[in-house]
């Protein structure tokens, strides 16, 4: 019982503070439109696009921007605005299950490090260092490479790309939560590891870590679509925004809206999620909260 | 400071034995036989059992793995499975121009982010701050190849000022930066914009700090003032910072070199890649290893010997 208030008061606390950080920003409310934008085009691609993504027409090849096809056709003749909606879903699942896989895990394993601290914390952070050093595009691109690109590999090489970045950003405040009061007078009464890290440490360090998975998503659709750029995404015929970017980059001299397209749906994907990262992290920050 | 050194020194060498064992490992974790990838479908029995006696792929992977180290240790990665050539030679011929374009991204970036972001933080909450603050954000959004590609469209193909390709055989010296202009710009600005976003909220900080009021007090003139004392002190995260992008431009610069198609460890990397050459991939992730952790163990150093506070963490 007495556990489940401290649990609910927890979460509602930060459910306030996040609420009281986005109406202090406007910055993070545009983000946040944006990406919800992003997100609805990418549910309703079916209903949105005009043509199916794969279907070629092969008398309208390198077509440009006209009614029939709003925003030109690929070499094959295949409408760019039905892949671009098409791949947003790709893209968008990609980043949203290799972020979630990563914040998962790495704030597991930063928050077991932060609570048991001593040796244990010293060898796994210094193997998140390690990870951390090693360039992350170069890391995933090995991984890809190595298991094959399909969906899944390209979520396991991504995630483990940002894992160490979860797992430092986990430590540091549980360092200093399992310091309080409230946590000592959890061992008074008996209460197990499992308990008080599950009910009463990651209720209190989920706003940093959940503000962290906002900055991260663009990072991963960043990094998927560079490894899609350079040959390593989900194969074809899928849509990808960075195998449009890379098919399209042969007819750059004469068809430049190929790559214009899927380039600004990356960055608008990718800069709506800093917009609203960035605004949630100046607000939870205490050092920097009530600069705006 | 001694033991400071020493333990850093150890910290790096623990370090690269752990990304080596690493690379080790996931290089092994390819589906099937790399011999029989490289030789297809179509070869012999004796030209696979050739080509593993000579990745020493018979042996036990214990073995294997002592050979690999005590290659990379003493700089010797082997040769290429495909073309036979040196690894390590292949290597060092297009290293330097991946250093010259790294360098070259790096100092423009500095000169371009610090000003900027001492300019946001001086005019905090301003017109000036809030522009710089969002450009800069809009910089950290882009995908190193899509700024590549926008800034390939926009100054090389419309505009025609810088050649399209940079396929590094220039003669005359002014031939060799307009080829280096454009990769180089990209990189730049992308590293400009976490400058300034670091730079911006180092000199907040500093904007704060007593010494600053007290300076102001003495009637020490504004530009002086964020000069003397603030500028100084704001560029020490900048330095860390620069270490920390290490891995960062890496990646952006493997990119950046095959939207410009310039020669360099990126294209090597794709190149190997697409010819399933796993000796000179795994010669590749040995060269960056030895890359981050000799740069990160300098910055380490610099930064000791900047920061005496840091020798006694």
């Amino acid at each position: 019982m007495s556990e489940d208030i401290g649990f609910r008061r927890a979460l509602r606390h930060h459910g306030r503070q996040l609420l009281r950080a986005f109406n202090s920003n406007k910055a993070s409310w545009v983000g946040l439109v944006l990406f919800l934008g992003i997100v609805a085009c990418a549910l309703l691609a079916p209903w949105l696009s005009s043509h199916d993504p794969a279907e070629q027409y092969m008398g309208a090849r390198l077509a440009p921007p006209s009614a029939e096809f709003l925003l030109g056709t690929d070499d094959f003749g295949r409408d760019i605005l039905s892949r671009l909606l098409y791949g947003a879903r790709l893209s968008l699942l990609i980043g949203l299950t290799s972020t979630t896989l990563a914040l998962v895990i790495g704030s597991l394993i930063g928050a077991l490090a932060g609570f048991y601290g001593g040796r244990f914390d010293l060898l796994i952070m210094q193997a998140m260092d390690v990870l951390l050093a090693f360039p992350s595009l170069i890391l995933g691109l090995l991984v890809v490479a190595m298991l094959g690109p399909s969906i899944a590999n390209l979520t396991i090489a991504i995630a483990l790309t940002a894992v160490p970045a979860f797992a430092r950003i986990a430590r540091s405040p549980t360092l200093v939560i399992k310091q309080r009061e409230f946590i000592l007078a959890g061992r008074t009464l008996g209460f197990g590891d499992a308990r008080l890290l599950g009910r009463h440490i990651l209720p209190n360090i989920a706003p940093e870590i959940l503000v962290m998975g906002s900055l991260w998503l663009g990072t991963t659709i960043r990094v998927e679509s560079s490894l899609a750029f350079i040959g390593l995404g989900v194969p074809p015929p899928t849509s990808t925004w960075g195998g449009m970017i890379r098919s399209g980059f042969e007819n750059i001299l004469d068809s430049p809206w190929l790559v214009l397209w899927p380039s600004l749906a990356i960055l608008l994907c990718v800069f709506s999620l800093n917009l609203l990262g960035d605004g949630l992290r100046d607000a939870i920050d205490p050092k920097l909260r009530g600069e705006g | 400071m001694q033991t400071y050194i020493i333990k850093r020194l150890l910290l790096a060498g623990i370090t690269l034995l752990a990304v080596l064992t690493l690379i080790f490992f996931i290089v092994r974790i390819v589906p099937g036989d790399p011999a029989r990838v490289v030789l297809g479908e179509q070869a012999t029995m004796e030209a696979i059992e050739a080509m593993r006696a000579r990745l020493g792929l018979d042996q036990p992977l214990w073995v294997q793995y002592a050979r690999f180290l005590r290659g990379a240790l003493s700089f010797d990665v082997g040769t290429s499975m495909v073309t036979g050539a040196p690894v390590l030679k292949v290597i060092g011929e297009v290293l330097p121009s991946t250093l010259e374009l790294s360098a070259a991204a790096m100092v423009l970036g500095c000169i371009l982010g610090i000003p900027l972001g001492i300019w946001s933080a001086v005019r905090r909450n301003r017109i000036t701050d809030y522009v710089i603050r969002v450009a800069s954000l809009l910089g950290l959004s882009f995908p190193a190849f899509v700024s590549a590609i926008l800034l390939l469209l926009a100054f090389a193909i419309s505009l025609r000022w810088f050649p399209v390709m940079s396929s590094g055989n220039s003669t005359t010296v002014a031939d060799h930066l307009r080829q280096l202009a454009l990769p180089a710009i990209n990189l730049a600005l992308i590293f400009a914009a976490y400058i300034t976003r670091v730079s911006r909220s180092a000199m907040l900080e500093i904007l704060r700090e007593d010494y600053m009021r007290t300076a102001v007090a003495k009637g020490v003139p504004p530009l002086v003032v964020i000069w003397r004392h603030g500028v100084r002190n704001a560029l020490i995260p900048v330095v860390t910072v620069t270490g920390l992008y290490l891995g960062i431009l890496i990646g952006n610069s493997v990119l950046t070199e095959i939207v410009f198609n310039r020669p360099g460890l990126g294209k090597l990397i794709v190149g190997s890649l697409a010819q399933r050459d796993y000796t000179m991939l795994q010669g590749l992730m040995v060269v960056y290893t030895m890359i981050v952790v000799v740069v990160s163990l300098a910055t380490d150093l610099a930064y000791g010997f900047i920061d005496p506070r840091i020798r006694y963490e």
